[in-house]
């Protein structure tokens, strides 16, 4: 990964609280696991940053090798990996995605 | 294209011990949920789990053999804790 592209992740990933990268967008994902993600993201009712990989071949590649983490979407929450669409299900069924959420918010 | 025998060798080759279940979501052979039960997933987070798993998958999921896998990993006891 060039440094440039390196040096653009961990800026999108230091700006936004909640940050999710994903096939799509919010209003129209077009992938099931990325439909996941920002249907509990909006249960939540929180607010989230997204970035459509489709429209960006640099970062659907650079990302992957970034979280060392092979699949689309994953999830930024202030600044620390999450994990992708079945991880992201299994915290919200335990209560504890909202937990992470409002930390981040409130810091 | 994937069978799921294959993906149980794989994930074997990386995780002796695991238990596996294989589900096949379309019957096309490139949307797995695969759950993976492993003693060595002790003391990990979620995601080194999964991470351990998609090492094992490297070369499959590289290659977009499998195109979507749904994973579901845990220790025995958290497994115990499910059943």
């Amino acid at each position: 990964m060039t440094p440039e592209l390196k040096q653009r992740i961990d800026n999108l990933i230091k700006e936004n609280k909640i940050i999710v990268f994903m096939k799509g967008t919010k209003l129209m994902p077009m992938c099931g696991f990325s439909n996941n993600v920002v249907q509990i993201l909006n249960t939540l009712g929180v607010p989230f940053e997204t970035v459509n990989v489709l429209d960006d071949y640099e970062i659907r590649q650079g990302i992957k090798e970034y979280s060392n983490w092979p699949t689309i979407p994953q999830v930024y929450i202030n600044g620390q990996f999450v994990g992708g669409s079945d991880i992201m299900i299994e915290l919200y069924q335990k209560g504890e995605l909202q937990q992470m959420v409002e930390v981040a918010l409130a810091s | 294209m994937i069978s799921p025998q294959q993906i149980e060798t794989m994930i074997k080759a990386e995780l002796p011990d695991a238990q596996i279940h294989i589900q096949d979501l379309t019957g096309g052979g490139d949307h797995y949920q695969v759950t993976v039960v492993s003693s060595q997933f002790a003391g990990k987070g979620l995601v080194q789990q999964h991470q351990l798993v998609y090492r094992a998958l490297q070369q499959a999921m590289s290659c977009e053999a499998i195109h979507a896998l749904a994973l579901k990993t845990y220790t025995p006891e958290a497994w115990q804790n499910t059943q």
